[in-house]
């Protein structure tokens, strides 16, 4: 690892103007995925400011004003604390499954809520400083693209990368609506919308995110939703546990009887970013709650996907992961496979 | 948690008494040294039991009241001074700040219990216990862990008793090469913690509701170690240890002495 001054603080505005004045400097939270990359060479900080001590981890309520009913995640509160808070667990058990569904109990009790986004893609082109990669090196080319891409993206990719967005609690965010607060320099606070945050490849896969140099994630606002009755987190992997997703989809569904007043989907592991199935969405609204109304969303969603030539079974194993988690919606929140 | 059920069997202790009949609580207290070490090997007639033995070596480890050395620093970069408790007991170290937990437990504090598997998260042998909970230690640099405290391997014996998830690991022979064993076994009492609180895992059946001192079964067991991986495959042995310590009832051993 390359040396690097580390700097701890405890006031979130100084952290700000530490990150601000050194273009080389990154914040470390749990440290789960900056430390493993800077082992292996992909990231190359020269200071690290500790922020794990800024007293951003609390969760609560929004009782007032236009998200009542809502509740604040703390950016710098564990993961663990996130998915087991009796808020989280009651009416949002969807974060919680998410999150759960992710890593392992030890690097859930490491990470943090806004380090989780701030994850990159295990593309192993990424890993790997002997081989070209324009998210890592701008302009050196994808070796995914005509590589080994069975774990890539089917949605939204472009000619620059094909990697996908490892993070299972995001997916959960972005069905949930979820918007991130940052804080600026000068203590502004600006608030991104969960689909916004994450970006599509273009011609820019070095930037994961819509978040700026000298920006701190402080806080996770979950609006109030009507589906923690109905809601399913469903993650393929190639193992049972402690694995990166193939596919993985976030569902909640609104229902009146049999009807669907709405339907909340967003999946992992397809995209550079959450992929918000808005067609599958669109489809279902007005409907009923039926297994052959599922399946035709869900393949109406995947007709759009462009599969590598290694990952054409994304296709189908799609439709049928946002088939199987809609129907255990559907089934209600604790109902099993 | 009971420990009359976790202790050695009548069976594993006559062999452990008959292989070494007068450094057995040697061994138990200090963990093994290199003279054991060599006469275990010049004990070509146990020649398997010699490797099951230096597999137990693990779950002993050292024993808590043992010194903790500090070594001098070779060549220090952005040098930070950390303040932590380890096992009970202060340390103030100054080290590199690319140094991590791990590195500093084992290079500069001798306490080599915990392992160096992978290195980068995948497998957790480096698992310890900090400020209560389980985290990975190659992944954790130290710098960041002041006036925090850490229980290795070595510090969860008390009073040379052994923690009842040690006991129950040998009894249940929850290991073969025994290198990811200090990790399992972090992570498993961690795991109890854990239970106790109700917090929940991927497999849970009831997210809703919040379930204090839950039972755990075979399935919830093996999501919850997931992040301890075991080479040897020693996974049936394990889940039944961790099942023996924390109900504190005999589980049938997945295995039997021969005749």
């Amino acid at each position: 690892m390359r040396p690097f001054k580390f700097t701890n603080t405890k006031n979130s505005s100084a952290a700000i103007n530490l990150l601000d004045r050194n273009p080389n400097a990154s914040f470390l939270a749990g440290g789960t995925n900056l430390l493993d990359l800077m082992k292996e060479d992909v990231e190359r900080p020269d200071e690290l400011i500790d922020i794990t001590r800024l007293d951003l981890t609390s969760i609560s309520s929004i009782t007032r004003g236009k998200n009542a009913g809502g509740v604040l995640i703390g950016g710098l509160g564990k993961n663990t604390n996130a998915a087991n808070h009796q808020l989280i667990r009651k009416d949002f058990p969807l974060l919680t499954k998410a999150i759960l569904a992710g890593a392992s109990a030890q690097i859930r009790n490491m990470a943090t809520n806004g380090g989780n986004l701030m994850q990159r893609t295990r593309c192993s082109y990424f890993y790997d400083t002997a081989m070209p990669c324009n998210k890592r090196s701008p302009g050196s080319g994808c070796s995914a693209m005509e590589g080994f891409n069975r774990m890539h993206a089917v949605f939204g990719w472009s000619n620059e990368c094909v990697a996908v967005y490892p993070s299972d609690m995001a997916v959960a965010l972005s069905a949930m609506n979820a918007n991130i607060n940052v804080m600026q320099k000068e203590g502004q606070i600006r608030s991104i919308a969960i689909n916004d945050f994450h970006r599509l490849p273009g011609n820019h896969p070095e930037k994961d995110n819509t978040l700026n140099h000298g920006e701190l994630i402080t806080s996770i606002e979950l609006p109030k939703n009507n589906f923690a009755a109905h809601s399913a987190y469903v993650k393929v992997r190639d193992r049972n546990s402690y694995a990166f997703a193939l596919v993985s989809v976030a569902t909640g569904l609104v229902l009146d009887g049999n009807k669907i007043v709405s339907a909340h989907i967003a999946m992992g592991g397809v995209a550079h970013k959450p992929w918000r199935a808005s067609i599958a969405e669109a489809l279902l609204r007005g409907k009923a709650a039926t297994l052959a109304n599922f399946r035709l969303a869900a393949e109406a969603e995947m007709s759009h996907a462009k599969p590598l030539f290694h990952n054409k079974f994304k296709v189908g194993l799609g439709a049928n992961t946002i088939t199987a988690a809609l129907q255990l919606a559907s089934k209600g929140t604790d109902a099993v496979a | 948690m009971s420990d009359n059920n976790t202790k050695l069997t009548k069976e594993e202790e006559r062999l452990f008494g008959d292989l070494m009949p007068e450094e057995l609580n040697e061994i138990i207290q200090s963990g093994l040294n290199r003279r054991h070490f060599v006469k275990l090997i010049g004990l070509a007639s146990a020649g398997l039991l010699t490797s099951h033995l230096i597999g137990a070596e693990q779950l002993f480890a050292r024993a808590i009241d043992m010194e903790i050395e500090d070594l001098p620093p070779i060549a220090i970069e952005n040098g930070v001074t950390v303040n932590l408790k380890v096992n009970s007991v202060g340390k103030i170290v100054l080290i590199d700040s690319r140094t991590t937990l791990l590195d500093t437990l084992r290079e500069r504090l001798r306490l080599t219990g915990s392992k160096k598997g992978c290195d980068h998260g995948q497998c957790g042998a480096c698992t310890v216990i900090l400020d209560g909970n389980r985290v990975l230690s190659c992944l954790t640099l130290a710098a960041s862990c002041e006036g925090k405290s850490v229980i290795t391997i070595e510090g969860l014996a008390r009073n040379n008793e052994l923690n009842p998830m040690q006991s129950a690991f040998l009894k249940h022979d929850g290991f073969q090469c025994g290198f990811c064993t200090p990790g399992q076994i972090c992570s498993a009492v961690a795991l109890m913690k854990e239970a106790k609180e109700g917090q929940a895992s991927y497999v849970s059946t009831n997210i809703r509701e919040t379930e204090v001192g839950m039972m755990l079964s075979d399935d919830e067991i093996a999501e919850r170690m997931s992040g301890n991986i075991c080479r040897c495959g020693a996974y049936p042995n394990i889940v039944a240890a961790i099942k023996e310590a924390q109900t504190g009832k005999n589980i049938e051993q997945t295995w039997l002495f021969a005749g």
